[in-house]
């Protein structure tokens, strides 16, 4: 017992040195890292010139609801970048706006998709609190969309992206129906079923998703996930994350900081 | 909604919603023509049972619709898919669900339930029914029509007391085997909403079950209509014995399916889960007149009283006889209705649970309400040209009584 | 040994034909890959990834327009990519395209994130566009690769920056906190312990809302006795952003 304490004793000293000498070593450099999230999310995929590997990754997004503002440059950019249709019935990826009023129901909006800002002309003075959350498809791993394609069109890489073939869909929307999020849309001229592919012609080439590209708070962080330094890893290591509907057992790769219990 | 919301909501681009959907539900992804396919294939099951009651179970009054019933399920059961193809954004990668089915899938398994139904039970078991008429046509009959019966022999042409026992045997065993086939494909119907989790309307153990009651109903309603109207076009009497134990099935039948609609209504009201409130709004705006008034006023509880009251209690034939029509065309009213209820109401909520759109039937698209009519007329169509291919009717069917003598020039002119 | 029925003899004949049918177009019309990897067109992946890129990306951007990254990059803007305002620039980083990637000029752009909306997060800087020097560009004033916040209040906001970016753009900006505040010298070195004090009454607010106050003629005034009933003006006002409703 004795020498247990003792050797506890020994620990607890040597663990102060070398946590006060870490501090000092990692303080500085977690500031740096947090000041250069793009250039380390750029520079961990690896460079462009290597043939990328599939399996030697699995990516996942996490979302910081006290960091998006609403700004909509998320959900424009990747309209631009995926060509979406312009129609305001068809996203990608999308921004909610919820505002909880002292009793009774919250009430959610997203004109346009948020594209086009948030109307503030009717903000009442009876709300309690309110956020914005951006939503796409959360790449379950336990996909509903992916158990019920008749085909096989639509599947999980093997990077964890869930993907559309939309050379081989049939178009009967049973993905769409399945679909817990509404991530899902049928592309009105290629009559095929169409969604956020995490911009997988980006991150394939070492890019983040055109969404974490633009946004201007740094809300969306992209990465791989198991990796101890990744910009994932560590969003997911300070923050208390949830996934949305988690009680469907989809197990997305799509993660949440601080929503409330209103999101769904 | 008032006249001037619903007439705005008409004119408008987008469909009026109200509350909050995700944007990618404001337009609903199945239309009516996924309305009416679960509605044929119903037919097609019920209609198949009910021949099933005859061959099987011994119910000899039913004999008259027996191979009635059977052409009808074919003739349904031909057009079902139509629908499916048409609502496909790529008609033509319809087969990929041959070539590359994904076992995981329930759609998937479509292909193989209707082509094991189609070939394995319907077809075989009226060519084993039909073959001693078959090969007896492909003698007596001339020209175009003798090559047609001679093909549909297969040149099988054995008439032997033996090869005759074999085929009432052949058919007595496929009927067996086709009362699972004609649940599982009923069932597996039911199965493709009730798997469903991420939709709390469809998401539902007894949904199998309850599409198979419906569907029995839906098919003994159809047999009930296509029997007394055929009779009456081809001026034969009524088998009344056949008629009032078809009306006794058909109110059994809605008996159990409307208990397990309450019963699937009454756990969903008692669990109150979190979707109850945005449900509860569905029914009560949304849907109260299909599902309220046509569903299970006019669908349900109407012919019910209706049938009962005409099978049970003392009233003349002919008042029967029209008490029994009409019961069976408000059941088919009623049970499109649930069909509507199921497909298009899973849609008019929001995932989010917080909204509720509209909607937009169009008239003539593709996947509009003329497509659907055109559809659901094909199988009557159908079914004309094959009961004069291969004439389902029984012996000793009698012609309806000359009417006396003040009428009896008029009907002269007619006839 | 009994003779097979003479009727299943065609019948089996059928099925096998049928079968065989199947089995043959399965070979001829599943495409080559399927399967490779999973149940799908090992291909497919491959056809996404192809996909065209429309944004560079900023490191792109960095080897032409270095100068303006790197004092961008000092600045409260260091967090946006160049694209986030100038929208997708690939085609004119490849020279693909003659068109030069968009400069937004005019208020409503700068407004998608700096105009106040209730539901974006406290603290961040949000102006009342019809309060904020109306009609006027942006860039007039603010230079948006080095936007810096109104200064003022120095040593406060080193702390409190975001509460001071607020006050900045409200129409408490020519308050200094010490106005309202009560702030002990040792607040500055030993912010917990020797803590600032907040209004205690609603005398602090009445200085100038007050009936009566000296106040210039543009502020607000009420009846301090009347207005709000037993709530204290704080429970429904934010004080360093009054215009915005709690």
């Amino acid at each position: 017992m004795n020498e247990q304490h003792g050797q506890k004793c020994d620990f607890v000293g040597m663990d102060r040195r070398d946590f006060l000498g870490a501090v000092a070593r990692t303080v500085p450099t977690w500031l740096m890292v947090t000041a250069i999230v793009p250039e380390l999310l750029a520079a961990e995929a690896g460079s462009p010139d290597e043939k990328y590997r599939p399996e030697e990754h699995r990516y996942a997004m996490a979302i910081n609801i006290h960091k998006c503002i609403g700004c909509g440059r998320c959900a424009d950019a990747c309209k631009t970048e995926n060509n979406v249709p312009r129609e305001p019935v068809f996203f990608r990826t999308w921004i909610e706006r919820y505002r909880v009023p002292f009793e009774g129901e919250a009430v959610v909006d997203s004109p346009n998709g948020g594209i086009d800002g948030f109307p503030t002309e009717d903000h009442d003075s009876g709300t309690f609190k309110a956020f914005f959350v951006p939503k796409l498809c959360n790449h379950c791993s336990n996909a509903p969309c992916v158990q019920v394609c008749p085909v096989g069109a639509t599947f999980t890489s093997q990077d964890g992206v869930v993907l559309v073939d939309k050379d081989y869909c049939v178009g009967c929307r049973y993905c769409i129906q399945a679909c817990p999020y509404g991530a899902r849309y049928l592309h009105p001229t290629e009559k095929v079923a169409d969604k956020c592919t995490f911009c997988y012609h980006r991150i394939t080439k070492g890019q983040p998703p055109a969404c974490v590209e633009v946004c201007p708070t740094q809300a969306r962080v992209f990465g791989e996930m198991g990796e101890q330094a990744s910009p994932i890893s560590r969003f997911m290591r300070f923050n208390d994350v949830t996934v949305l509907k988690s009680w469907l057992n989809t197990d997305p790769r799509v993660y949440y900081a601080g929503a409330d219990e209103e999101v769904r | 909604m008032n006249i001037a919301m619903a007439l705005q909501s008409f004119f408008t681009e987008l469909p009026s919603v109200t509350g909050y959907m995700y944007p990618n539900e404001y337009e609903l992804h199945w239309s009516v023509l996924i309305v009416v396919y679960p509605y044929l294939t119903g037919l097609v099951a019920g209609a198949f049972i009910l021949a099933s009651l005859e061959r099987v179970f011994n119910v000899k009054a039913l004999q008259p619709v027996y191979r009635l019933s059977l052409l009808t399920a074919l003739s349904f059961l031909l057009i079902a898919p139509l629908p499916l193809l048409a609502h496909l954004g790529h008609p033509e990668r319809a087969l990929e669900m041959f070539l590359t089915p994904h076992t995981a899938s329930a759609m998937a398994m479509f292909g193989f339930v209707y082509a094991w139904y189609l070939m394995v039970v319907l077809l075989l078991e009226i060519w084993f029914d039909y073959r001693q008429h078959i090969v007896r046509w492909a003698k007596e009959k001339k020209g175009a029509l003798k090559w047609f019966y001679s093909l549909l022999t297969l040149g099988s042409t054995d008439l032997s007391e033996k090869a005759l026992a074999f085929d009432n045997k052949a058919g007595k065993i496929i009927t067996i085997i086709g009362i699972p086939s004609a649940f599982l494909l009923h069932g597996y119907v039911g199965f493709i909403f009730g798997s469903v989790k991420a939709n709390p309307w469809w998401s539902s153990v007894l949904m199998p079950i309850v599409f198979l009651f419906s569907a029995i109903v839906s098919g003994i309603a159809l047999m009930l209509l296509v029997y007394m109207v055929s009779s009456m076009l081809r001026w034969k009497t009524i088998n009344m014995p056949c008629v009032n134990k078809l009306a006794e099935f058909l109110f059994y039948a809605i008996l159990v399916d409307f208990s397990l609609e309450l019963l699937d209504f009454i756990q969903r009201l008692y669990e109150s889960e979190e979707s109850i409130h945005i449900l509860s709004q569905m029914i009560s705006s949304r849907l109260f007149i299909s599902l309220i008034i046509s569903q299970i006023i006019l669908g349900t509880i109407v012919p019910l009283v209706g049938l009962g009251l005409a099978r049970f209690g003392r009233m003349p034939d002919e008042m029967r006889r029209m008490i029994y029509l009409m019961a069976a065309l408000l059941v088919q009213v009623g049970i499109f209705a649930t069909r509507w209820n199921v497909v298009i109401g899973g849609q008019l909520f929001s995932k989010s649970l917080r909204g509720l759109t509209t909607y937009k039937l169009e008239m003539f698209g593709i996947e509009g309400l003329m497509t659907a009519i055109i559809l659901m007329v094909m199988p009557f169509i159908i079914l004309f040209v094959m009961t004069k291919l291969l004439p389902p009717w029984s012996e000793g069917e009698k012609d309806i009584p000359v009417p006396p003598k003040p009428h009896a020039t008029q009907v002269g002119q007619e006839a | 040994m009994r003779k097979i029925p003479q009727q299943l003899i065609p019948l089996a004949v059928l099925f096998i034909v049928l079968l065989g049918v199947l089995v043959v177009a399965r070979q001829l019309f599943v495409p080559k890959t399927f399967g490779d990897l999973g149940h799908y067109r090992a291909t497919a992946v491959d056809e996404v990834a192809a996909q065209p890129a429309a944004y560079a990306g900023y490191r792109v951007c960095l080897d032409c327009h270095d100068d303006i990254y790197q004092r961008k990059q000092l600045s409260s803007h260091a967090g946006l990519a160049c694209e986030t305002c100038h929208g997708a620039a690939a085609a004119h980083a490849t020279g693909e395209s003659d068109q030069l990637p968009t400069v937004p000029r005019g208020r409503d752009h700068c407004q998608l994130c700096h105009g106040y909306n209730s539901a974006r997060p406290t603290g961040f800087p949000q102006i009342l566009s019809n309060m904020h020097n109306p009609g006027e560009a942006c860039v007039k004033c603010h230079d948006s690769h080095s936007p810096r916040m109104a200064k003022g209040n120095g040593e406060c906001s080193a702390c409190h920056q975001m509460i001071a970016n607020q006050k900045a753009v409200s129409s408490h900006m020519s308050l200094d906190c010490t106005d309202c505040h009560t702030v002990p010298i040792d607040h500055a070195t030993q912010p917990r312990v020797v803590q600032a004090l907040k209004p205690n009454s609603e005398e602090t607010c009445g200085k100038c809302h007050a009936r009566g106050s000296s106040a210039g003629a543009e502020v607000a005034r009420i009846d301090m006795a009347e207005h709000g009933g037993r709530y204290l003006c704080w429970e429904c006002h934010y004080p360093h952003l009054p215009e915005a409703k709690l």
